[in-house]
């Protein structure tokens, strides 16, 4: 009895010598990973954070994945964590600017994270400052059946004649070209992001979405017109407006569509759906306009430090561990996408693969999505727009008006 | 004796149905009529609900005289009104069949009465995949007749009736049962006076019994508006407002607006939300009209 007394007496006393950190033992970090894979990934970062540093304990809480996005508002302003995972570029915007998130310039600068994570410096930059840590990003592009493919004799288009040539030959033996679930919208998003992205390139397209240039213009109905070609030559899966993502991934599955313009976390639904690596591919988003800098989408998730955090101190600890290099290689292998830090490994899947060698090798821009770089109210009427469009195509001045209107009241 | 014991005395038959009613009015108060206020005055603001407020005037509901979606939406509610008040006849008659003494008629009346226990949640997501333009059951017997297939849900002419189908389900449900209390409460007398009178089918119900079912009848037209009117989970389950927005409701359209992913403008949600009491208002003083005039004896 009197010995447990003392040992707490001597670590009380030591404690007291050796500062703040010791007593400010604990932070709390809410992140939004509910689902197996990711709660897994975040499961082991957690370990190994406290493995290395004894002193702290992590109080993790986890939201469910859709819920978290309305009540990262409440926590953050009523009992803030430390730290909450959120999404690079104008998606965090509202929360910078309410002075919710707090910079973390300096944990850059000491790790030298200005070049390990170089590649999405651009995207966690608001005003000069960085207010976050990129930890993952996945690629985007074309999904494909291969084993239909090369039934077919369909190479692997390249450019935008191939592309509509493949449609046309898929059609003609009754595959559907592409399949797409426009229920809840943000798929059409991605479609408009890559024809506008091919059309016109990256700086037309950020301008777009940051509401600098009209929805009228004429670079914006020529990227219409891409689209058209494509709805008139019956690419899209019919009644595609009554399918979640989820629901239009059967098709493919049934072989009766052959393309899914995605990001990469389609793949392991389709895997589990029996697709093997044989039947399954993925290529480049087409080349529309020759000379333009290509560009990719590709979206980032960070963690940030927030304004009200109760050990900004330990915190900060752990976001430079979350940066590090064999950390975000660990993670990513778990999650089954791609790390920032240029120091990490790439996990050894086929698609991962690909879609690291694919984004080494943009030099035109990466873009977030279209719901990440254009703000809330903008991102909601201009994909409600994309999916009327695609089923009543006649009515584009009318749709495009709209967005005009929504553009004068959004920014 | 103290004189507030002396006042409670003389005043207590005048004041103790204010004690015990005070709770409820606190309660009242606090969670119905400060709200109310609340999101009248947040309504002449632009708030993203973090920022700091800014007031605008009406300019919100300027922004709304001018805005589609509302349009939609108020248009909708109106159909809603309207073809949800089929519940009350749908609900008359099955009441009607089912008040009969023959075996097992406790298990057909439960039966009935299955869709209104079982959450809305649960009735989006059923006719959601009766709807379904791939596997269906809906389209499973279109088909069969060599028609094509209709995707009600992704079509905007279709898609509101579609969701107002779902919702008569258990609607019809509510009003069978509380037609059902009330056919038990019929006078077998009158019916018996009625018969001797040579009343029979039609002329029976219409003069005899559904005079009789007046309160059931007015309980019904109650609930069924107050459901029509806040038919939200069906559309955010069925279709979240889609195609296009194009089956929007005002309930639906305040949430979108205010909370949704890609809302968080609370001073449009507010404006959206009082215009909607404003709709709700018409019908509460036209209840409240005919109560009064009921318990005057008019």
């Amino acid at each position: 009895m009197t010995n447990v007394i003392q040992k707490n007496l001597v670590a009380i006393a030591a404690s007291a010598v050796l500062g703040t950190t010791a007593f400010a033992g604990e932070i709390t970090i809410n992140t939004d990973s509910s689902d197996p894979a990711p709660k897994a990934a975040f499961e082991a970062v957690v370990a190994g954070f406290e493995a290395e540093n004894p002193d702290v304990t992590v109080k993790w809480n986890l939201f469910d994945h859709e819920g978290y996005k309305s009540s990262i508002r409440n926590f953050l302003t009523a009992d803030a964590p430390d730290l909450a995972n959120w999404y690079a570029g104008n998606r965090m915007l509202p929360f910078v600017n309410a002075g919710l998130f707090a910079p973390v310039d300096d944990v850059w600068e000491e790790n030298g994270l200005n070049d390990s994570l170089a590649s999405a410096a651009a995207s966690m930059t608001i005003d000069g400052h960085k207010w976050g840590i990129p930890y993952t990003y996945y690629q985007w592009g074309v999904y494909y059946r291969k084993d239909i493919f090369a039934d077919l004799g369909i190479a692997v288009p390249t450019n935008w004649e191939e592309f509509v040539a493949a449609g046309a030959t898929l059609n003609a033996n009754g595959v559907t070209p592409i399949t797409i679930g426009t229920k809840w919208l943000w798929t059409a998003g991605g479609v408009f992001d890559y024809l506008n992205l091919r059309t016109n390139g990256y700086d037309f397209h950020m301008a777009l979405t940051k509401g600098e240039v009209a929805w009228t213009d004429d670079r914006v109905r020529a990227t219409m017109a891409n689209w058209l070609t494509l709805i008139e030559a019956d690419f899209f899966l019919e009644n595609h407006a009554a399918y979640s993502w989820q629901e239009a991934l059967a098709p493919m599955v049934r072989g009766e569509a052959a393309m899914y313009i995605m990001g990469n976390f389609a793949v392991a639904p389709l895997r589990e759906a029996g697709l093997t690596d044989d039947q399954l591919g993925f290529f480049q988003f087409p080349i529309i306009t020759e000379g333009i800098p290509v560009a990719e989408e590709a979206p980032t998730d960070s963690m940030h430090l927030t304004a009200n955090a109760k050990n900004p101190v330990d915190a900060k600890r752990f976001l430079a561990y979350l940066a590090r290099a064999d950390v975000q290689t660990e993670l990513n292998a778990a999650l089954g996408q791609l790390p920032i830090n240029s120091g990490s490994t790439v996990a050894d899947d086929v698609f991962l693969q690909a879609g690291f060698e694919m984004l080494s090798n943009t030099d035109g821009g990466i873009a977030q999505f279209f719901d990440r770089d254009a703000p809330a109210e903008m991102a909601k009427a201009g994909m409600e727009g994309f999916q009327e469009f695609m089923v009543k195509p006649e009515r584009l001045d009318a749709i495009l008006d709209r967005l005009e209107k929504v553009r004068a009241q959004a920014y | 004796m103290s004189s507030f014991a002396k006042y409670w005395k003389a005043n207590q038959v005048r004041l103790a149905p204010w004690v015990f009613l005070a709770p409820g009015i606190f309660m009242f108060l606090l969670y119905v009529i400060f709200p109310i206020f609340q999101s009248a005055s947040l309504s002449l603001y632009k708030w993203d609900g973090l920022g700091e407020k800014e007031y605008i005037g009406l300019q919100n509901y300027v922004e709304l005289m001018d805005d589609e979606a509302f349009y939609t939406s108020l248009k909708n509610n109106v159909i809603w009104l309207v073809l949800y008040m089929l519940a009350i006849p749908g609900g008359l008659f099955v009441a009607l069949f089912l008040n009969q003494t023959v075996r097992g008629i406790r298990l057909y009346k439960s039966l009935f009465f299955f869709p209104f226990v079982i959450s809305q949640v649960v009735v989006g997501l059923v006719f959601t995949w009766f709807y379904d333009p791939s596997f269906g059951l809906l389209n499973v017997i279109i088909t069969s007749f060599g028609f094509d297939p209709i995707a009600v849900l992704a079509d905007e002419r279709l898609v509101t009736y579609g969701i107002i189908a779902a919702g008569l389900w258990p609607q019809t449900a509510y009003c069978m049962i509380l037609y059902l209390t009330g056919l038990n409460s019929v006078d077998p007398e009158q019916i018996e006076a009625a018969r001797l009178d040579n009343a029979k089918g039609w002329k029976m119900l219409w003069y005899v019994i559904l005079p009789q079912l007046k309160p059931a009848t007015f309980i019904a037209i109650v609930v069924t508006v107050i459901g029509a009117l806040r038919s939200f989970d069906l559309v955010s389950i069925m279709t979240g407002g889609g195609p296009w927005g194009s089956s929007r409701v005002l309930a639906f359209y305040m949430y979108e607006k205010a909370f949704s992913e890609y809302g968080f403008r609370m001073g449009y949600g507010a404006a959206i939300a009082v215009v909607l009491l404003g709709i709700m208002l018409v019908y509460i003083a036209g209840v409240l009209y005919k109560m009064y005039r009921d318990e005057k004896g008019l």
